[in-house]
């Protein structure tokens, strides 16, 4: 499953979703009527308007054994909050199977390295609260006793020369928040700013993240600011399409 | 009245106070910081919260019997109990016992339902002095603003401004910003009042059933002082505040202050029991919404609530508001899901100021599910038809144009830049309300669906797409 804003913006990110699945050996299919999953009406409360493209999404899906997404944010929005489609075994199939890519990765292919991939970079992991909070992909802040973890993590960790810095307030909020990016963007734009000065701080260059929605807001931000950072999706690292 | 703008208060706060907003953000985060640090001295802390939680559900769905066990406790050690249905009520019984005992000077010590009541405002049109003896709130009180924060009232101020204001108001040193220094000039002039004042009030942290106890959790001593020197004393109590005994009240004892500022206990944990020898006790217990709530299968986990302010600490959007932005008694994450419930209208753009990130329900000490009761107080303005017409109209748009593949796909593959931008959600906000402060992403030469039909879509021919300019919204297969 392609997001709608990776279609539009981020084709390359698509891509390396797709090769990379490829390459682990999965045969990968893309449901050519496939528009969005409907979050962005259903955070904004308008769930009568989020029907239609759910259920739109529930049968473009339910044949999969699983729906992989490079986008905790969807992948978040389908497992957890998908109520706004009608109750039915394909809508529990496709809430019951849904991936954010890098638990795909992790968790079901269990992937042990990724040999074509080199990064001889200093990189910023950016988690998103979705992953993170409601996806579970790594251990949260708040919760100080739990051990840590982190799934995206794991998986930079198995690509060739690439570093991890770490930097403060690793996981909060970055800002984007979907439609709260236009309709509160001045604290929007400020959380993103923030989080670019925390980022900046540990002198890495490269921001990668497994939500696009979250680096098209940083993004935003740091062009306008006229920073020289890189944001790529874990997707193109992963597949050794960014070096 | 005018829905609250928590949206425009917050740009003036960013926009006009970087420097407060900077000041604020940075306090706020050291208390989540130690929070954190004090949780992690506490192995069972996630336990514990779970206990919290239960104790509290189990007291709130047998609230009537612990209610009258306390009225019957709290009447045996020789108070005397008084039922409010409203802030009206509520200021009206404190009101009566005041010119019942010729009362015309009133000190009293933090209380959020006593805001709630907007009780001091009450009081003072008939007549009476009220006097804040908690630091913070006597701050803000001679500066004419309500709390900021629900553990610190004046947080949003700096030492300087504080400087400031006691200059201006009490004459002290000019710029002298020292924090021990302000402390002393508010001890040396609160005193004489609480000294003097003919009655004295508390706020309840808890109210013990067992024991007939309200206990209050300072760290300043302004609640035992308010409560102990003048004769007359008046405890408000919301409802919600009612626990079973003491065993539970250690739970929340050991919860509370870690949760609040990260120290392990607060300085003062004091138990009011009953009248002080030849005075009087009323305590006042408080419905004010709180059945309604209650009754709510959605929304009424956050009457669990224990005012540490740990979802406002932990709030990125809270932070960078300030407190003040809300316009509301309860502020930040917790007043998002709170405030609805008092005054749906006024309080129906507080659910939208979230990012929905969940840390708020993380940190909570009696596991609320914050975020998810915000997400589901903007179903409940849509489902009362407090949307906008332009919003609601952006949603029907956008509900159209992602429910049908030709209608998106025309959109996502448009020449018109400004219409890939964003589209279904920029429409209905101010003009390039993206922009503002951020660039928007360059448009690639193809969309991936049109690299996937070109580099593999052999097997399918390509969705069909309506010829460009036809408007997307209105194509109805």
């Amino acid at each position: 499953m392609i997001p709608c804003y990776i279609d539009m913006f981020y084709p390359e990110v698509g891509i390396a979703t797709l090769e990379l699945l490829e390459k682990l050996g999965a045969d990968v299919d893309y449901p050519f009527d496939q528009t969005c999953c409907g979050q962005p009406m259903a955070n904004s409360g308008a769930q009568a308007e989020a029907q239609a493209t759910e259920e739109l999404f529930v049968n473009n899906f339910a044949a999969y054994d699983y729906i992989v997404a490079p986008s905790g944010s969807c992948v978040h929005h389908i497992r957890n909050k998908f109520t706004a489609a009608a109750d039915s075994p394909e809508r529990r199939h496709v809430s019951a199977r849904v991936r954010d890519l890098p638990e795909f990765l992790h968790d079901v292919l269990k992937v042990k390295d990724f040999p074509w991939a080199e990064f001889p970079h200093e990189v910023a992991l950016h988690v998103s609260c979705s992953a993170i909070r409601g996806l579970g992909e790594q251990a949260m802040s708040e919760r100080p006793n739990d051990p840590f973890f982190s799934k995206p993590r794991s998986l930079l960790e198995k690509v060739k020369g690439l570093t991890l810095a770490d930097f403060s307030r690793p996981d909060e909020c970055c800002g984007f928040g979907g439609t709260f990016a236009v309709t509160d963007e001045a604290v929007s734009a400020s959380m993103g700013n923030d989080k670019l000065e925390r980022l900046g701080r540990t002198g890495a260059r490269y921001v990668i993240s497994g939500d696009m929605s979250c680096l098209m807001h940083l993004q935003g931000c740091a062009h306008r600011n006229r920073e020289d950072f890189r944001f790529l999706h874990l997707a193109q690292v992963l597949n050794g399409s960014a070096r | 009245m005018k829905p609250v703008d928590q949206v425009r208060n917050a740009q003036a706060f960013l926009e006009d106070q970087p420097h407060h907003e900077q000041a604020f953000d940075t306090l706020i985060w050291g208390l989540r910081e130690r929070r954190d640090a004090a949780a992690r001295e506490v192995p069972e802390w996630e336990d514990l919260r779970t206990l919290a939680s239960r104790i509290k559900e189990h007291t709130l769905s047998h609230l009537a019997d612990y209610l009258e066990q306390f009225e019957e406790r709290a009447t045996a050690n020789g108070a005397r109990v008084h039922w409010a249905r409203d802030a009206h009520e509520h200021n009206q019984i404190v009101y009566d016992i005041l010119t019942a005992h010729r009362a015309h000077t009133l000190v009293k010590s933090k209380s959020m339902l006593t805001e709630e009541c907007q009780m001091r405002p009450f009081l003072e049109t008939r007549g009476i002095q009220v006097t804040e003896t908690d630091l913070g709130e006597r701050i803000q009180q001679l500066d004419h603003q309500p709390p900021a924060h629900i553990v610190g009232p004046a947080f949003q101020k700096t030492a300087q401004d504080v400087a400031e204001e006691f200059h201006r108001v009490y004459g002290s040193d000019r710029g002298r910003a020292d924090p021990v220094y302000l402390a002393h000039v508010m001890r040396e002039h609160t005193r004489p009042l609480i000294l003097a004042a003919d009655a004295g009030m508390t706020g309840a942290n808890f109210a013990v059933a067992q024991t007939g106890a309200v206990v209050t959790v300072t760290n300043e001593g302004n609640a035992d002082l308010s409560g102990n020197v003048p004769g007359l004393r008046i405890c408000s109590v919301g409802i919600e505040k009612i626990i079973p005994g003491l065993a539970e009240l250690a739970v929340f004892i050991r919860l509370l202050a870690r949760s609040a500022t990260g120290e392990r206990i607060t300085q003062y944990t004091s138990h009011f029991a009953g009248p002080r020898a030849g005075g009087e006790m009323h305590v006042v217990l408080v419905d004010n919404g709180r059945t309604q709530r209650l009754a709510d299968e959605r929304f009424w986990p956050s009457l669990k609530c224990i005012r540490c302010a740990a979802c406002l600490n932990t709030c990125p959007v809270y932070r960078r508001s300030g407190g003040l932005a809300y316009g509301a008694t309860y502020m930040g994450p917790i007043g998002l899901i709170t405030m609805p419930a008092a005054d749906v209208r006024r309080f129906r753009e507080l659910p939208f100021s979230s990012t929905l990130n969940g840390s708020c329900s993380n940190v909570c000490p009696v596991q609320i599910n914050i975020h998810e009761q915000i997400y589901a107080w903007r179903e409940v303005m849509d489902a009362d038809g407090l949307f906008s017409v332009t919003k609601k109209a952006a949603m029907k748009t956008a509900g159209a144009v992602l429910s049908h593949p030709r209608a998106w796909r025309a959109v996502a593959e448009a020449g018109d830049a400004a219409l890939r931008v964003l589209p279904h959600f920029a429409v209905y906000s101010r003009i390039n309300a993206w922009g503002r402060h951020r660039d928007v992403p360059s448009t690639p030469k193809e969309t991936f669906h049109q690299w996937y039909a070109r580099n593999r879509g052999d097997a399918r021919p390509p969705a069909q797409t309506p010829a460009q300019g036809e408007d997307p919204g209105h194509d109805r297969p």
